[in-house]
């Protein structure tokens, strides 16, 4: 038996050695293949699943607006808007108002001689009169009227439905605002571009697929779209209402901009709460506090904050704000100052590394002039520590955006329509929105779904590209 | 007056107040031989003049925010109909309930006499009660701003007084986490003991059947299995496991690779990007996982014929734990950098110079070095993914299934809290205090995971510091 020498040893080993270092290296690009691939699929998929709810679908129909399938007076209605010329466009929301009819009357008393004369009746009771009418109008019996000319074949009562249900719910509502708006479209025959079904529209959409989607669709249904299609009376359109309206249970008039408004009245409260409080917090523990036990106590504390669920955040607002306080269910204030507790840490943390980033001459300087040390901090330590802080601010801003299982808590998950208009309506935030639509059973609302996240994503990315460039643009180095 | 509008009044209200104190303070100086014979800068005069008006004026206002909810319905109660103030407290809660209806106009049909009295009462004695509030602040607001107006002369230290202040305010601030830690302890331990009143305590912690729905109904007693946690902590570590298989040795060599071996342009793409990840908000995460992943595996485990042998759903818990261990990834990954890069170089540096790979310094040089930074950040990944919510309640099931399958439906304790407290139903149900139960758990657990790991990364750094 010949002894090896170690260099031999080592020169036997080394393949394998180098073998092992490839195979590691080969571990580490697969690591970050894996983490790109993930962030990759993910956004293909909601991109490519959420692009179509920008667009909604159309159908032409030619809509009779004949007054007597309506149930209107045309004369009213040109009476209407001859006195909105003069009044202007307040009328409609005044009327509402009995104590307002007084002083309506004096003020459209020209018009009183000919109400009676025409109506005979007051002016105000004509004008009401109008609105009832407009109200009870049967908008939906004459697109129904407009679907049969368009299709005269169809008799059966159960294919008639069908064909019915092709329009959405909503066109009758927009025929309803055009009236009000114009009272000489009484009486005519319009072409006009309805807003189709979701059921249609998602159809259309699939239609390049390789299999298009039925979903939903009945065969007769898909025989009428496919009619409409070939003379071209079915039409794309930028989808303004995903933008403009609250939620709905009809995907095609359902709308984010409720959800916006209370993410903007939620983050509102939350930003106004946390900066200051976090910013003072910040300030004693860096500038004032002594370290003892007490200000360790708060350190452990705010440091065990940040790390406790955000779950727990929602039972400590439903025992606490709602049970405790007995604040209101749903609305944004509350939401708001669950999420300031939920980011004060970030923001405390943040602005003590700001704060501390400050250096300490800064401080002699000003000391050493006389300052007091209250204008020290507010004259020359803030300042200085502010862009820190707004960066730290922002962040915890957009963590606090994309947040939802607090809020599902605290009751801001409720089925709401209309559009928030302060922090003390009931509101959902655009998360929850998400959360909500995501399970809903129609597939329209798949798309909308992801469309709601692209635009989740996009707030996100702004808000974070706006800390990186305060970061680059504000901040000192010493 | 509304609140919005008594604010903003209170607001310039100040303004005056602090502009006559600087001024009154200035006029007195000019006695004394001008504004450098006073005590203080003439704003201290002012600011203190604010604080003399202000303090009084805001623990009014946010006492009478506290209690005139309260004293508005304890009045309207008195004045409801004998044989409804005797019904009971529920009764008197319905009454009330329909009675705010009608105050919103959101209430359906004809409401009966007596509550369209009371929801009128109410009204008024709202606008009352606002009227009386902003004429009470305002007369409290000009006598104590007076007191402090006619307090000032020369001498007097503002300065001192107005800094104090200035420091008991970022005191104050600086306390409110030890409240929030306060409230949550309070609200959780308080429901939790109620909760454990009526199912005893070692039924919710060794109890194998977790069906609250049984003891929805009011008639129907609590049965004591329905509350057996067992199934929602195994459920819990299930999707837990299967998340930290993803997440520690992605995010761990993913840190490894970037810190040791990348070049420095594809660290610096690499890294943002790999921590878009972390900023992705989970219920995109929850929506990803419910649609996309969940239907994958469950065809592709049906495709593998494996449902011949074991349950296979679309909620299965290995869709939820693989989409948590992405989002875990980059947490996992910054805070291996953080320690990877906190190993001493001389330590690499040295057994590089004995001969060894590039792969072996890692392996047997500053994964041993960093161990117990790695296994903080660790505990604290475990901590995130118990605590975790909207994926497992987008994504994982329901129903209480005590399986070790992955390809199976499990529930966690997140998902169940959500579930028990978004319906609608009387707060003290026990089905409500359970939430408030499983909270407490989550809450201790996740606090002495935290609490291990940042002893075990603080104690390491220490060592090489």
């Amino acid at each position: 038996m010949n002894k090896i020498s170690t260099t031999e040893q080592v020169q036997r080993s080394l393949k394998k050695r180098y073998r092992a270092e490839k195979r590691f290296r080969m571990y580490g690009v697969t690591s970050i293949v894996i983490g790109l691939l993930a962030l990759l699929l993910l956004f293909t998929e909601i991109i490519s699943k959420g692009v179509g709810a920008f667009k909604q679908h159309y159908v032409s129909l030619e809509i009779n607006f004949d007054a007597d399938d309506l149930g209107l007076d045309a004369d009213l209605f040109t009476f209407f808007d001859a006195v909105r010329e003069d009044y202007g466009n307040k009328l409609h929301s005044e009327l509402k108002i009995a104590d307002q009819h007084a002083t309506m009357a004096e003020a459209l008393s020209e018009f009183e001689a000919q109400a009676q004369r025409d109506f005979g009746m007051t002016v105000i009771d004509a004008l009401q009169a109008r609105e009832q009418q407009l109200a009870d109008a049967n908008f939906t019996g004459i697109i129904r009227n407009s679907l049969r000319e368009r299709f005269p074949s169809v008799k059966s009562r159960r294919d008639r439905r069908a064909l019915y249900s092709l329009v959405s719910v909503g066109a009758s509502f927009d025929l309803r605002d055009r009236v009000n708006a114009d009272a000489s479209l009484i009486g005519t025959t319009q072409k006009l571009w309805l807003l189709a079904d979701d059921d249609l529209d998602t159809y259309v959409k699939s239609l390049n697929d390789s299999e298009p989607f039925i979903g939903r669709l009945k065969e007769n249904q898909v025989e009428f779209i496919s009619s409409w299609l070939e003379k071209n009376e079915i039409d794309a359109r930028f989808n303004t209402i995903f933008f403009t309206s609250g939620d709905s249970s009809e995907p095609e008039q359902a709308g984010i901009l409720g959800a916006v408004m209370g993410t903007f009245f939620t983050l509102l409260v939350t930003l106004i709460l946390s900066f200051p409080v976090g910013v003072a917090a910040a300030i004693y523990l860096e500038e004032y506090a002594t370290k003892n036990k007490f200000t360790d106590f708060i350190e452990v504390n705010i440091n065990n904050l940040a790390a406790v669920p955000s779950v727990i955040f929602g039972l400590l607002g439903l025992a606490i704000f709602l049970n405790f306080f007995g604040m209101t269910r749903s609305v944004p204030l509350v939401g708001g100052m669950v999420l300031t507790l939920m980011t004060l840490p970030t923001i405390i943390i943040s602005s003590r590394a700001a704060i501390t980033s400050v250096p300490p001459s800064i401080r002699e300087a000003a000391l050493g002039m006389g300052a007091s040390r209250m204008q020290t901090i507010l004259h020359h330590v803030l300042p200085l520590a502010m862009p820190g802080m707004l960066t730290g601010a922002i962040i915890g801003m957009a963590r606090a955006l994309g947040e939802t299982a607090p809020l599902l808590m605290i009751g801001m998950v409720a089925f709401i329509a209309e559009v928030p208009s302060s922090w003390n309506d009931a509101a959902t935030v655009l998360p929850v929105q998400i959360y909500l639509w995501a399970d809903s059973p129609e597939r329209a609302f798949v798309e909308r779904t992801s469309a709601a996240i692209m635009v989740l994503l996009a707030f996100l990315i702004m808000m974070n590209g706006l800390a990186i460039y305060l970061r680059k643009r504000l901040e000192r180095r010493w | 007056m509304s609140s919005t509008l008594l604010l903003a009044l209170m607001f310039v209200g100040f303004i005056t107040i602090y502009k006559l104190g600087r001024s009154r303070s200035l006029a007195l100086a000019t006695n004394v031989g001008g504004a450098r014979y006073l005590n203080s800068l003439p704003f201290y005069y002012g600011m203190i003049t604010v604080l003399w008006a202000a303090i009084p004026a805001l623990i009014l206002l946010g006492l009478w925010y506290a209690f005139d909810d309260a004293v508005i319905q304890a009045i309207v109660v008195q004045h409801l109909p004998a044989e409804i103030r005797e019904a009971g407290n529920t009764e008197i809660g319905l009454v009330l309930n329909k009675v705010r209806l009608i105050i919103d106009n959101q209430f359906l049909g004809e409401p009966p006499e007596y509550m369209t009295v009371a929801a009128a009462e109410i009204n008024k004695l709202t606008t009352l009660s606002s009227n009386l509030l902003a004429a009470l602040i305002f007369l409290l607001m000009s006598v104590s701003a007076s007191v402090g107006y006619f307090r000032i002369h020369p001498q007097m230290k503002a300065r001192l007084f107005v800094e104090n202040w200035f420091k008991l305010a970022l005191l104050i601030c600086s306390m409110i986490a030890i409240f929030t830690t306060l409230g949550i302890v309070l609200s959780v331990l308080l429901e939790s003991i109620k909760f454990f009143r009526s199912v005893p305590i070692t039924e919710f912690l060794f109890g194998l059947e977790w069906s609250p729905q049984n003891a929805m109904r009011a008639d129907q007693v609590v049965g004591s299995s329905s509350f057996g946690a067992i199934p929602l902590f195994a459920g819990t570590l299930l999707i837990a496991f299967i998340s930290m298989l993803i997440a520690v040795p992605v995010g761990l060599m993913s840190a490894i690779y970037l810190a040791d071996y990348a070049p420095t342009k594809v660290r610096s793409t690499v890294k943002p990007l790999l921590e878009i990840l972390a900023g992705i908000p989970t219920v995109v995460y929850g929506f990803f996982a419910a649609l996309t992943v969940a239907p994958m595996i469950r065809d592709l485990a049906i495709g593998m014929g494996l449902d011949n042998y074991m349950t296979v759903t679309s909620e299965s818990a290995l869709a939820v734990g693989l989409i948590m261990g992405v989002m875990i990834v980059p947490f996992v990954s910054s805070l291996s950098d953080d320690v990877i890069n906190a190993v001493p170089q001389s330590l690499r540096d040295g057994a590089l110079a004995l001969g060894a790979t590039k792969s072996e310094v890692v392996k047997q040089v500053v994964i041993p070095a960093a161990l117990p930074g790695i296994v903080g950040g660790f505990l604290l990944a475990v901590s995130r993914a118990i605590g975790e919510t909207m994926i497992v309640v987008m994504a994982a099931g329901l129903a209480a299934n005590l399986t070790a399958n992955p390809l199976d439906a499990v529930t966690t304790v997140t998902v169940q809290i959500v579930t028990l407290l978004t319906g609608d139903q009387e707060f003290d149900s026990p089905k409500t205090l359970a939430a408030f139960a499983l909270g407490l758990m989550l809450f201790v657990v996740t606090l002495a995971l935290n609490y291990i790991a940042l002893h075990v990364v603080k104690k390491y750094r220490e060592q090489y510091e």
